[in-house]
């Protein structure tokens, strides 16, 4: 599917579907479907990379269960410098190594990199706050069974923090749908790109307002499903 | 089976130093409740979980069954720990798990077989009297109920040994009392030893064979839970009994004493007896011998552990010389005696 839609070359479909005579609903739905798609798979890759560098975090602080000062100052030192880098320039520093990776800078596969390298250290940060709530006695309780550091992580950690760690995903995709508005003006592909192309630069005012409603249906979409998902967990533990 | 030898903990977070246990010695035996009671900060929390080494001592060591605990490495004190059971004042379920499935808990760290496991759970699930509740959250048990929960799970790996930090601190009076006869009959029916920490001397007095008193980093006094009932040794010993036993005497009375002129003078004196000599009509006999007037301000009997402890609030109005030869009496009949007034 990733090289199927990398196929399409993003300023030939918008001369052609967004011409003088162009169908702007086709248009708009395929956008949204673009931002979608960008959202979904770096919001993925950011928690595949970024809840490990979590526990990490977590469990290598002092008095924790993998106590290691040198790895938690080193890992903490790197999330925040690409936390500080603002995500425009994030976007034009990653140019080359998004070549690198999917041969192309411009389109959703190629905004993806950009995308997830910007929500990873943002993910570290967010689930660490998640497992940071967690009662000290569950893992004082487990260490009295005799848990070692992997059951732990995998018993206590992440079971316990998951309705917190849920609202996160709703918070991380809803920063991403804001960041791939601004690929989008790159050339990225999405929502952004078609308001930035029609909207700004072919004074189409009517396209923009129309993304702009599309992103606040969306946003509130994935804030009212990841409040559903994380009420659900709870409740089920009620 | 645990003998403490010369335990001290500091700690030391940042510029200054905190000393939170300073040369405790301590044998708790095989089969007994071992009560550990002392103030908010006196260290008995500290105390309790060097002995499963979730705190590390700063100098001494801890022999558990012979073995020094200090020099266990990670493997070693693992496989203690799942032969040491322990229980928390927050219970410390996890809200993840059902009951059935908190208490496998750490059978699955343990790595026992899932079919045995279960079978073990339903048979503790049984013993705490939990059964009907295998299915359900923790979130929706009562405080009493989720202390059996942890009971279950802190017994599920067959200890030798049970830690009960402050269990009961966080339960009404009732509840503490049902979750305290659990741990007596565990104790009783396992022979399982349970050495507990507690602020609350009412605990001491329900199941404890024996207590320690601490006291700012010190254990100040060791003894017999009914010895220190009768007879206690230190000024901490005594403020804990009377949170229990014998209210404050009332300003007024403390102050209405009969002048003394030779011929009348009066005592406050709190008598306490133990035991078979509650049964004893001591003090009609010692009203009908000497020729002193009691007015009696305060009585109860209460029960420590299983024997009759009774304690008497006197005032006794007579002579000089006879209330002091009234009090020998006392004294010589087994009593113990204590003077509240004196002036």
């Amino acid at each position: 599917m990733i090289e199927a839609i990398a196929a399409i070359d993003i300023n030939a479909f918008l001369s052609s579907s967004l011409g003088e005579n162009a169908w702007i609903p086709g248009a708009v739905l395929f956008a949204t479907w673009e931002t979608i798609y960008m959202v979904f798979i770096s919001t993925t890759v950011s928690y595949i990379v970024g809840l490990p560098l979590a526990i990490i975090l977590v469990t290598t602080e002092e008095g924790h269960v993998l106590e290691n000062q040198r790895v938690n100052e080193v890992l903490g030192a790197i999330v925040n410098a690409f936390r500080s880098i603002p995500f425009i320039i994030l976007l034009i520093l990653l140019i080359p190594f998004t070549r690198l990776i999917v041969g192309t800078s411009i389109g959703t596969v190629a905004s993806i990199v950009p995308l997830s390298i910007a929500a990873i250290p943002f993910v570290a940060r967010l689930v660490e706050t998640s497992i940071k709530e967690i009662d000290w006695g569950l893992i004082e309780a487990a260490l009295s069974m005799g848990a070692n550091a992997w059951q732990i992580i995998r018993k206590v950690l992440i079971p316990e923090a998951v309705p917190s760690i849920v609202l996160g995903v709703a918070i991380t995709a809803i920063n991403l749908v804001g960041y791939s508005a601004m690929a989008g003006i790159l050339g990225g592909g999405g929502l952004g790109t078609l308001a930035y192309y029609h909207g700004y630069m072919r004074y189409q005012t009517g396209v923009m307002w129309i993304t702009v409603i599309v992103l606040l249906i969306l946003v509130q979409l994935i804030q009212m499903l990841g409040t559903r998902w994380s009420n659900q967990v709870v409740s089920k533990r009620r | 089976m645990i003998q403490i030898n010369n335990l001290s903990k500091i700690y030391s977070g940042g510029e200054q130093e905190v000393m939170a246990l300073k040369d405790v010695n301590l044998t708790v035996n095989q089969g007994e409740i071992f009560g550990i009671i002392g103030l908010s900060g006196a260290g008995k929390s500290t105390l309790i979980r060097c002995i499963n080494m979730l705190e590390e001592p700063t100098t001494g060591n801890i022999l558990i069954n012979g073995q020094d605990v200090t020099l266990m490495n990670n493997q070693e004190l693992r496989q203690l720990r799942q032969k040491i059971g322990m229980i928390f004042q927050h219970f410390n379920l996890l809200s993840s798990r059902t009951v059935f499935d908190n208490v496998i808990f750490p059978l699955e760290i343990a790595g026992i077989p899932e079919k045995k496991a279960r079978q073990k759970v339903v048979e503790l699930l049984e013993l705490v009297g939990l059964s009907d509740k295998a299915r359900v959250y923790p979130e929706q048990l009562s405080g009493g109920q989720k202390q059996r929960v942890g009971i279950a799970r802190a017994l599920a790996n067959e200890p030798f040994l049970l830690l009960s930090d402050e269990a009961t601190s966080a339960l009404d009076p009732q509840t503490t009392r049902s979750i305290l006869k659990l741990l007596k009959d565990i104790n009783r029916q396992l022979g399982l030893t349970i050495l507990l920490i507690t602020h609350d001397m009412n605990v001491i007095k329900d199941a404890c064979d024996r207590v320690a008193v601490i006291d700012n980093s010190r254990i100040v006094e060791v003894g017999d839970v009914l010895s220190i009932f009768s007879n206690p040794g230190t000024p901490t010993s005594r403020s804990f009994i009377n949170t229990i036993i014998n209210k404050e005497i009332p300003e007024e009375i403390l102050h209405r004493s009969v002048a003394d002129n030779g011929s009348t003078a009066s005592r406050l004196i709190r008598v306490s007896f133990i035991g078979t000599s509650a049964g004893e009509p001591l003090m009609s006999t010692m009203l009908q011998k000497y020729n002193v007037k009691a007015n009696i301000l305060y009585g109860n009997i209460d029960r420590v552990k299983d024997t009759p402890f009774g304690n008497l609030t006197l005032e006794l109005i007579g002579t000089l010389d006879l209330i002091n030869e009234a009090m020998d009496f006392l004294r010589e009949s087994g009593l113990e005696i204590e003077v509240l007034e004196n002036d």
